[in-house]
């Protein structure tokens, strides 16, 4: 840190010091440590700045306040009555602050600012390439030649949230299933999203990139020390914005390709499921585990949804909504005179892999393995006070996605 | 200049009761229309802006949900802008202006009376969901940000929909009072009163004019587009129909960055006479500052995509907007230069307007400043929707715009009323205000280069102390804005000493030739300026 910096963050700190709250052990107040060449020249720039700006600022700072101290009527001073320089010395004097905030800014600033823009707009020479989706409220991963793919979500307990149970140090900070990403190796990052714009920041990369739906927008990483980053959403995505952490695992070359030879006998293991037919009672316990992490952000965990915007599952429950809502939900067969019931099983699929366009609700078919669906399906359509007793499969989940 | 009180004789009398304010044409009545409004709303901004910060306290749901929170802040961001400081600003050049120039009432004084009740209209229109959501309809205010960032904002409920009416009633009503002024200014000058002799509250809301005149139909039309995306089957702003979100975003900022310096100019204008005044010695460089406005309305329009650095923007592009953003210090740098230079060597004394003015020149500073960092692309990935962002737009915003009608109040409120405030409460006031912000935001830098990312209802453990520092500090600037309250309803009620026509020893002006408070009707035969 620099003298500077310690000038003013020391203040700041103390005060701080004095507010008894929960704290965890990082500096709640600086960058965290650079990791990245980007985050480098950032922090670099950043120190630069302060400087000058504090520089700046003390000098005019210290003429003002000599002015306000010397300059005053109970101390008898006399007012000048001068307007505007008169000598050609004084126009050159006048001249030189200008022209020394000229030179900051495009000369101190500007080069290493001109230098720092192309480095980041350089995503080439990557071995490495992974996308990254953001969508309300997860962050997808896929690694493309390597053929693992999942989503990262939240994992902070609700009872925390609510402040039912203490907060752990990670509080809003932790996921299931963390972006892990080798070390020393130069990464481009192919950021997207499903629904809205999201923004994939982690401080210590020094990488914000807006996530924007239909386009893909690339920066890049090269991180140079094992450890755990974390990060969070950074722009405003819906009720759920605050609760899409990311989290990267930096790993050394080897450790990385024993993480990747894992998940890839995973990703096949969950393929082989497919085709076997499962019980009623498997598909249930796994249901409500995907319906928890997917679905009850909006559709709640009671399953009666938000008035106005979240439909209820629960058949029966009445659903106050505008007309052209209400009438198109009663067209795929899930609404009948103001209240909830259960649609056809083949709707209920489609649905659930392709979203309802125009609609915020997303489609799962890249998101969800047909496990997953099939067992999200037959736990709405067998919980929350409804009792179809259908059993849907992974194979038909399959076959719908085919029709396509 | 050479001029008295010059009345026709046969005063006109208004009308008594509500049709004098429904109906009236009157620059001065309209004036206080607008500035009643205002400052009505901007209790309403700040009282949205404590729910933020209680909520905020600790790091924890604790009073708003997320769905709330996210109104709320929407809320507090329009109704600041557009329902507070705004209507400030137009109150002022209503009231003032025409005194100024030595005219007997705005051009269009019909026109002036359409523009004001738009605004109740339009707050209206923005705040009635929050009503219908209690009664059970709808869901609730806009909820996107007040950026209404697509494809949010295409999907959101329809409180979108109220706020895309309020902002085309808004848009409207500051396209007329804008087109008044400009017309006033260039018409209706008295004898003797050059453009270069305006004084530079009136140039700078020239400049303010123009410049709404030039962004806010682009304002319009965008959410209009925005309207068309929702409900009519475009695809501007979707992806999947060939649009592009992002094209929203240039559209809102080609608006959105000119929008700063609409707030910022006339309040720039009036710190110039505070200055003068209470360092009794002329305004220095007032041609210099009308270039140096003349420039930062130009180049206002020129840098809008410098609040897109993490959208993806190509090479050059960020290039340019990153030179042309920092170009901008040179021609604010000149306002800060004449600033200190009219107190340089002047007779100086502190009553509450001038605190007001020196406070905004400190804090608008840091904003300012800050504003260079933010200009660098890739720092910018760093500092971009994070809290440091919150803090410095807040110090350009609070610091600069705020203050300074917080100072044009004190200043022209004997003018007003024909009595004088509370000095005493005015720099409780004053102190309160300065330490109960710089408490609240400049935690706020700290927490954004640390990480924390801006609209978030909840935070991790390692914001928390910070956070607690800065919903303090904005409970003592909250509560500090009741003393100013209490200290105009009191002037308002002749609770102080009579006010003299000039009101300042160092005042000068035409406005302060008049008789305190003014005549209904002023200068119905023209002063004579040589
Ligand atoms: C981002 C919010 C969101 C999430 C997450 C979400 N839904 Fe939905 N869902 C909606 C909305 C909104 C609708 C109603 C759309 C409309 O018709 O306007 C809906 C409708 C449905 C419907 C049709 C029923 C009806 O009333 O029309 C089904 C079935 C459904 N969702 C299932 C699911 C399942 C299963 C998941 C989890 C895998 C899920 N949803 C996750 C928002 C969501
Ligand atoms: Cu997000």
């Amino acid at each position: 840190m620099t003298p500077f910096k310690r000038l003013i963050a020391w203040p700041v700190v103390a005060a701080a010091g004095f507010f008894p709250v929960p704290v965890s052990a990082s500096y709640p107040w600086n960058f965290p440590a650079p990791v990245t060449p980007i985050a480098r020249e950032t922090l670099h720039v950043h120190d630069i700045f302060l400087e000058i700006i504090v520089t700046i600022f003390l000098l005019v700072l210290s003429v003002f306040l000599y002015s306000i101290f010397r300059h005053r009527k109970s101390r008898g001073y006399p007012a000048a009555k001068f307007t505007k320089p008169r000598t050609p010395l004084q126009w050159a004097l006048i001249s030189i602050p200008f022209l020394i905030l000229t030179f900051i800014d495009y000369v101190i600033l500007g080069v290493p600012a001109y230098h720092a823009v192309l480095a980041l707009a350089n995503t080439h020479n990557s071995r490495m390439v992974v996308r990254i989706t953001g969508s309300q409220w997860k962050w997808q991963y896929a690694y493309p030649g390597l053929g693992i793919k999942y989503i990262s979500r939240l994992s902070t307990p609700e009872d925390q949230i609510d402040n039912e149970d203490p907060k752990g140090p990670h509080f809003l900070r932790q996921v299931n299933h963390p972006l892990v990403l080798p070390v020393n190796e130069k990464i481009r990052l192919l950021v997207t999203s499903d629904d809205v714009l999201h923004s994939w920041w982690v401080p210590a990369f020094g990488v914000k990139q807006t996530a924007v739906p239909g386009f893909l927008r690339s920066t890049w990483v090269n991180i140079d020390k094992p450890g755990v980053y974390r990060g969070q959403c950074a722009s405003l995505c819906g009720i759920g914005h605050a609760f899409m952490p990311i989290v990267v695992v930096a790993k050394s070359q080897a450790g990385f390709q024993r993480w990747v030879a894992k998940e890839q006998t995973a990703e096949a293991e969950q393929v082989a499921e497919t085709s076997v037919t499962m019980t009623k009672a498997a598909l249930l316990a796994h249901g409500q585990k995907v319906f928890q992490n997917n679905c009850s952000v909006c559709h709640q965990a009671t399953g009666l949804g938000i008035p106005g915007t979240f439909p209820p599952i629960a058949a029966g429950h009445p659903f106050q909504a505008a007309p052209q809502m209400t009438q198109a939900i009663q067209k795929r067969g899930f609404y009948k005179n103001g209240v909830i019931v259960i649609g056809p099983v083949a709707n209920h699929i489609r649905i659930v892999l392709h979203g309802i366009p125009g609609t915020p609700m997303p489609a799962f078919a890249s998101q969800l393995s047909d496990v997953d669906i099939a067992a999200v399906i037959t736990y709405e359509r067998n919980s929350f006070g409804n009792h179809t007793g259908d059993v849907v499969q992974p194979e038909e989940v399959r076959n719908a996605r085919q029709e396509h | 200049m050479s001029t008295g009180v010059l009345h026709t004789g046969h005063e006109v009398h208004p009308p008594s009761g509500w049709r004098r304010w429904l109906f009236t044409t009157n620059h001065k009545d309209i004036g206080i229309l607008y500035l009643v409004f205002g400052f009505g709303m901007l209790l309403v901004g700040g009282s949205l802006a404590m729910l933020i910060r209680t909520e905020l306290m600790r790091p924890t749901m604790a009073i708003l949900s997320p769905e709330a929170y996210n109104q709320v802040i929407t809320l507090h961001g329009l109704i600041m802008v557009f329902a507070a400081v705004m209507p400030i600003t137009t109150g002022l050049a209503n009231y003032l202006i025409p005194m100024m120039i030595g005219a007997p009432d705005m051009a269009l004084p019909r026109l002036n009376n359409w523009g004001f009740w738009l605004l109740p209209a339009a707050a209206v229109t923005l705040v009635i969901p929050i009503v219908l959501k209690l009664i059970g309809i709808g869901n609730g205010a806009i909820d996107t940000g007040w950026t209404m960032y697509a494809p949010l904002s295409v999907q959101a409920g329809p409180g979108v929909d109220f706020a895309i009416f309020a902002i085309i009633m808004l848009g409207m009503s500051s396209l007329m009072s804008s087109i008044n002024i400009i017309v006033t200014i260039f018409n209706l000058r008295t004898q003797g009163m050059t453009m270069m002799k305006m004084p530079i509250f009136v140039w700078s809301w020239l400049i303010t004019a123009f410049l709404l005149i030039a962004v806010f139909p682009v304002f319009i039309g965008a959410v209009i587009m925005l309207f068309a995306d929702r409900h009519l089957g475009t695809n501007f702003f979707n992806p999947a129909g060939g649009g592009d979100p992002i094209l929203w975003q240039h559209l809102f900022w080609f608006f959105g960055h000119p929008e700063v310096y609409i707030l910022f100019l006339p309040t720039a204008g009036i710190l110039s006479h505070i200055l003068a005044t209470f360092s009794r010695k002329p305004m220095y460089g007032h041609r210099a500052q009308i270039y140096a406005y003349w420039a930062i309305g130009i180049m206002s329009v020129m840098v809008w995509a410098h609040h897109m650095f993490t959208s993806g923007l190509s090479v050059p592009v960020t290039l340019y907007f990153m030179y042309s953003t920092m170009a901008i210090s040179v021609p604010v740098a000149v306002l800060f230069f004449c600033w200190i230079a009219t107190m340089w060597r002047g007779s100086m004394t502190f009553e509450t307007p001038m605190l007001f003015a020196l406070g905004y020149i400190v804090l608008f500073g840091i904003g300012g400043l800050t504003g260079l960092a933010l200009a660098d692309a890739v720092a910018d990935q760093q500092y971009h929707n994070s809290y440091f962002l919150v803090a410095h737009f807040h110090y350009a915003l609070f610091g600069g715009p705020v203050m300074g009608i917080i100072a044009a109040a004190y200043y022209y409120l004997p003018k007003v009323t024909g009595y004088m405030y509370n000095e005493r409460l005015g720099k409780w006031h004053f102190w309160l205000t300065v330490i109960g912000f710089n408490i609240t935001f400049m935690p706020q830098f700290f927490l954004g280069i640390a990480g924390m990312p801006r609209r978030i209802p909840d935070y991790a453990l390692q914001f928390a102390s910070l956070n607690m520092m800065s919903s303090l500090g904005a409970f003592v600037l909250g509560s500090a804005q009741l003393l100013f309250v209490y200290n105009v309803i009191r002037t308002v009620r002749h609770a102080g000493a009579k006010a003299t026509d000039r009101v300042w020893e160092g005042a000068s002006g035409l406005e302060f030739t008049l008789s305190s408070p003014p005549p209904y009707h002023s200068f119905s035969v023209q002063p004579v300026v040589d």
